[in-house]
Parts: structure tokens; sequence; C-alpha cells
């Protein structure tokens, strides 16, 4: 029977260490959710995932899978089922027996374990593989197998630790879109590690993003996008990254490069310093007659997109503004770019947003 | 007899996919030069001559091997059989024959490779995977009871054996001297030969174990732990298996060395028939009948089939790239 998962203050202190690698975390992950934890290496994705696996100890604050505290009980009891980066297969053990091997430590009947190996293969399209070993497997039906060996499980969580990143691109995407079926089809909750923020984008029913240890947002993919808490969600998230602009708070807006962005004056008075940071989406900054200047100084043809790199004139703010247009800037050319929709950020601090 | 073994100390490590290295190829390339190929040959060939001589001198005629060198033979060649025949059926002068001593030899060789496998891959799992404070100094320790030498140990062993051994009041080994006279229980039975041999071999047995199982990928051992795995059953269905090239290599070594071996046998089984090895029947055979050259070759070449055997039989664990497959390097 699947459960929720809580996380309850839970911070991590290695021994020896000064700064926690996971500090205070509160998050409740929902029966049948699909949540991704998402951030830059060394946030403390991979070690929180692990912390509800039980492969790394808890320094402080508690663990709940459904209503049980699991804070100080072993790996082999939590009935979670992992999916490893490097698949972690037993290679001297056939597809069938890598399925079966938990089943069989469970005391589950044989005739049980068969109908649920069978099923498994089936759903994973592995029928033909069940009696080969793992070395005479491509890299997409290792990863497969790792799936069918956290399926036939039926656990009440499914962790999984950056489960594509060893799949070449195209077959990264289209085994995204099956894991993120398979998890609604099985309703199993499940907690899914990436660094790839497409990856979270397009599988979590909500990500959560991480920096240095700390929580930063959860929240839809949408809300995330649309509503960042702070200037590193608003940057993390989106591809390319939002533009942020140091910008000095003038009477009525904020200016930059020598023009005056207006921005309404409650906004500012939230503003914890003389500065602010200006957000704007590389599609919502166009090519435009008037406007802040942009020195060009990269141009990217993507096909359906031209992405357009640039600076500031007084060259302190580097931008990335999106061209609908058949004709795109030359390298060395000065536009014009056109805000249309923005955000606010303090210069200090946590960067929080305030528009 | 000893060539065999010093060729297997080296263990193939657990192959894994990123071991690839340029260093391998480029050794490859270089022992598969013609000149090397030459010196490897020449090598061979000085090394086997012995061996041949032997062979030889085991099937030539008692008159024949005392009076003229094996070399000989060619010249004169002269087959007979009698020689091995007279060392296994004992013959006129011979007693017992080799045949008890070669059935105790393998009494005594085979429980000692076992022991000391079973305790040693336990400890190796032990001090390689439970995390424990401490690990890495019991380690270095046993790793740095390798320099006591063996001829050191052989005597307070005896003792212990004949009188048992007590640190003040509390017994550690207790004394097993039969009520009344000066014979211990142990004297001739295999025990005390096992247990010396075993303890000879556990430090070398846990450090090779040791390194190799600590090679063993962790993403394994946490993976096996999710699906509900206790220590036992990760060491038992998991490192097991994987390690069978490293407990099969040390396994060869030992039963050779507790094969060949002589001093250990005549110090703890003395020469009492009944459970002396094939190497100290071998050793009477000098001693007792004089330079009997034609019957010392035949009971060694008798000897030296055991290990052959063993050998070859168990070379075909050595299989390499046993961790295919398993995780993406």
């Amino acid at each position: 029977m699947t459960e929720s998962v809580r996380f309850e203050d839970v911070s991590l202190l290695y021994p020896g260490g000064t700064v926690p690698a996971v500090s205070h975390l509160n998050l409740t992950i929902e029966k049948g959710e699909f949540l991704v934890l998402v951030g830059p290496s060394g946030c403390g994705k991979s070690t929180s995932l692990r912390m509800v696996a039980g492969l790394e100890p808890i320094s402080d604050g508690k663990i709940f899978i459904g209503d049980r505290d699991v804070t100080n009980v072993a790996a082999k009891d939590r009935d979670i089922a992992m999916v490893f980066q490097n698949y972690a297969l037993y290679p001297h053990m056939s597809v069938g027996e890598n399925m079966a091997f938990a089943l069989k430590i469970q005391k589950v009947p044989k005739e049980e374990i068969a109908r649920r190996v069978q099923e498994a293969a089936k759903l994973l399209d592995l029928t033909e593989y069940v009696d080969r070993k793992p070395k005479a497997l491509s890299g997409g039906q290792r990863q497969r197998v790792a799936m069918g060996r956290a399926i036939v499980r039926e656990p009440h969580v499914f962790l999984m630790d950056e489960p594509l990143s060893n799949l070449d691109a195209k077959l990264r995407v289209q085994t995204r879109t099956q894991i993120a079926a398979l998890q609604k089809r099985l309703g199993t909750t499940t907690i899914y590690v990436t660094h790839d923020q497409v990856e979270a984008m397009t599988m979590g029913d909500r990500v959560a993003v991480l920096k240095d240890g700390i929580l930063q947002q959860v929240d839809t993919p949408r809300k995330l996008y649309d509503e960042p808490a702070n200037a590193f969600v608003a940057t993390f998230i989106g591809s390319p990254s939002m533009n942020i602009i140091h910008a000095k708070v003038v009477d009525g807006g904020a200016e930059f490069g020598g023009t005056v962005l207006p921005i309404e004056r409650e906004v500012l008075a939230k503003a914890d310093s003389d500065h602010v940071l200006v957000g704007v989406r590389p599609e919502d900054l166009n090519l435009a007659e008037s406007g802040p200047e942009m020195k060009v100084t990269l141009v990217e043809e993507l096909g359906a997109d031209t992405f357009v790199y640039g600076t500031t004139p007084d060259g302190v703010n580097e931008l990335v503004a999106r061209s609908r247009g058949f004709t795109s800037p030359r390298v060395g050319d000065t536009v014009h770019v056109d805000p249309q929709r923005t955000y606010v950020f303090t210069a200090t601090g946590t960067q929080a947003r305030i528009k | 007899m000893s060539v065999e073994a010093s060729e297997i100390v080296i263990l193939p490590g657990p192959e894994l996919p990123e071991e690839k290295s340029g260093i391998k190829e480029s050794a490859r390339r270089k022992l598969s030069s013609p000149w090397a190929v030459v010196v490897v040959v020449f090598i061979t060939v000085i090394w086997t001559i012995p061996t041949v001589g032997l062979l030889v001198t085991s099937f030539r005629p008692a008159a024949d091997a005392q009076n003229t060198g094996w070399w000989t033979f060619f010249r004169n060649p002269a087959v007979t059989f009698s020689n091995y025949a007279e060392v296994i059926t004992g013959g006129t002068t011979m007693g017992t024959g080799i045949m008890p001593y070669f059935f105790n030899s393998f009494a005594i060789a085979i429980p000692a490779a076992i022991f000391p496998l079973i305790l040693a891959s336990m400890a190796a799992y032990a001090i390689a995977w439970v995390p424990f404070k401490g690990a890495v100094w019991i380690f270095f320790g046993i790793f740095a009871l390798q320099v006591v030498p063996l001829q050191m140990a052989l005597l307070p062993l005896l003792q212990m054996f004949n009188l048992g051994w007590s640190i003040g009041d509390i017994p550690i080994f207790p004394d097993l001297n039969k009520p009344g006279s000066q014979q211990s229980l142990l004297a001739g039975t295999y025990i005390p030969l096992w247990i010396a041999h075993t303890m000879f071999a556990l430090p070398l047995a846990i450090f090779l174990l040791h390194n190799f199982m600590a090679q063993l990928p962790r993403d394994l051992m946490e993976a096996a732990r999710v699906d509900g795995a206790g220590h036992f059953l990760i060491f038992r269905k998991i490192v097991l298996p994987l390690s069978i090239p490293a407990i099969a290599s040390f396994a060869i070594f030992q039963f050779l060395w507790v094969w060949n071996d002589l001093l250990v046998a005549i110090t703890f089984a003395g020469g009492t028939p009944d459970v002396a090895p094939i190497t100290s029947y071998l050793a009477t055979i000098k001693g007792s009948y004089g330079a009997q050259l034609h019957l010392i070759t035949a009971g060694a070449f008798i000897a030296i089939i055991v290990p052959l055997i063993v050998f070859f039989s168990l070379q075909r664990f050595f299989v390499r790239g046993l961790l295919a497959g398993s995780v993406k390097g």
C-alpha cells in the first residue's frame, strides 16, 4: 500500500563538517504524489532521498512514512524501493532473479513471485530478456530492469536517484514520459531526484528546489515558473535562465544602463537596500525599436527560436533575449530590448521576490 | 612444486568497467613483442628441466637411477613402472606404502583450506562493509600479523595443544591431557594441524579478501539493503558470489601451501603414520632408506598430481568481468 512521506525539521551534519548537508527540511509528500527534488549538484537532494531510504543518517528531526516514524528504522525494514543512478543491478543474477530478489527475502510464495515478475516484465517490455544477465542488456534495458526491481516490490514509496542520467538524450526524453505515465498508473508515492530542471518540470506533480541543503520552494511546475519565491528559483527554473539585472532604486522605478524601468512604489518600499534585482524571462524580453540598449555578443539559432545574448552598455548586466523575427541581429550590433513582464527581487539576503 | 603456488598469489581485481586503463593495454603490447616471447619461452624451459629430470628418473630402473644421471636416459632408454608399484604398495622395504599418507594429506589440506576461507571471508566482509569503530585498526592489526614468522609460533602452539594455555587463572585453551597420562587428547588427530594451518593462513586470507570485497560497488550493497537484505543475506547472496575469483585464488593457494607443507606437519603430527601427510613420508624415504632416488622421484610425482588437478580444475573460476553490467561506470 502506498504511503505519504513527511520530513519534519530534518537536518544532517556530517561528523567533522561545519555546513549541514541538509538543513531544517520540512516537506510532506502526499499519498500517490510524484515529487521531484531538484537543485544544483551538492544541494542535498540525493542526501535527502537517501535519508528516506535509510542509507544516510539523520542528525536532527524525524522522517515519517505514512504514520510510522522511520527515523531509526533500518533501510531493510522501511519497505521502500529505490532506483539508483547507475542501476546497481546484481550482476550474477538474471533479470528475473534481480526482480525477484526482494520478494524472495520477504518470503513471498513462489507462484506469486513468478506472477509479479512476469507482470513487471510485460509492463516494461522485458519479457524476452527475463533469463538474461544484466551484462547482455543495453543501457536502456538495464534502466528498465532497475525500474522493474522497484515495481515488483509494490512498496510504500518509490525513490529514484537520477535514474535517467546515464541514458542518451533521445532515450532520456522517451523514458521520462514512460516513467511519469507508469507512476500515474501505479499511483505509488514517488520521490525523484534530478539536477535537470526540464525533467523536474515535465515529470513532477510538485517540484522542490533545494540549494545548499536548504529548501527554497515547493510548488507545482507552473507556479514555480510563474511565481518563483526568490532569485535562485527564478534562474534555476527555465532555460535559458531568467535575466537578473542589478538595478539601482530611483524615484518611481529601477535604473540600469541609463534607462529607468517603472516599478510600483509599494514594491520598491519592500527593497532592503538601494539596489534591487529585476528579473525578466528571455521570452519576455523582446527586441524592440526603443528601450534599454543591449550590445549583442552571441546569437544562437535553434530553429524555432533565436536567442540573442548581449550585455548592457555599461557591461554590468548580461542579458538573453528571444527574437521571433526572421532577421536576427549580428554579433556586435546594438539592439533595443523591451521587458514585457518583470519580477523584482531584493538584492541582498535570500533575494526574495517582492513583485 | 611451489612453482604453481607462487603464480597464483596475484589476485584478479573485481574488474570494474572503468578499469580498462591504458596501463593494461600498454603492458599487453610490451609483453607480446617477439623478444618477450623468446625470453618467456627460454625461462619456461629452464624452469621445467628439473621437473622433467624428476619425471624421467622416476621411470628408470633402480640401478640406472643410482649410478647415472637422468640425461643419459635418452642414450640408453630403459623404462620401468616398478618404482611406482613399490612406492604405492610398499613392496618389500617401504612398509605401508604411500597411500595412507596420500589420504592423510587430503584429510589435512581440504579442511585446512576451507576453514580459513569461511572465517576470512566473513571477517573480510565485516571489516569492509559493516561500519563499526576501529575497523581500520583491526584491519591494520591483522595485516601486521603477517610479519610474524610461522616458525616463531610453532613451539608456543605445540605447548598450547599439549598443556593448555591460560592467562593467570583464566583458561584460554583447555589442558587436554588425558587424566593421568602425558598424552594430549589431540595427539594422533588432524585437529592440531587444521587449527595451526587455519591460524597461519588467516592474516593473508583476510587481507586479500578484504581488498577484493572492498572494491565491490557500494551501490550494490545499498540496493540489497533497500531490497530488505540484512548483512548476512548481503554477504551470502551478493558478496560471496561476486568474490568467487578471489576465493578460488586463495583456495588454490592455501591448498597447495598445506599440501606441500612439511614443517608444520612434522611439528604437530609427528611421524605417526595415521596422521602424517605425504611430504612427511617423502622425507622418510630419503632419511631411512638412503638415497633411493628412483623411489623419491616416483613418490614426488604421485604427490605432484594433486596440485596439478586442483590448479587446473579451479582455474576456470578466475572469470573476468564478473561485475559487468552491474553498475554503469
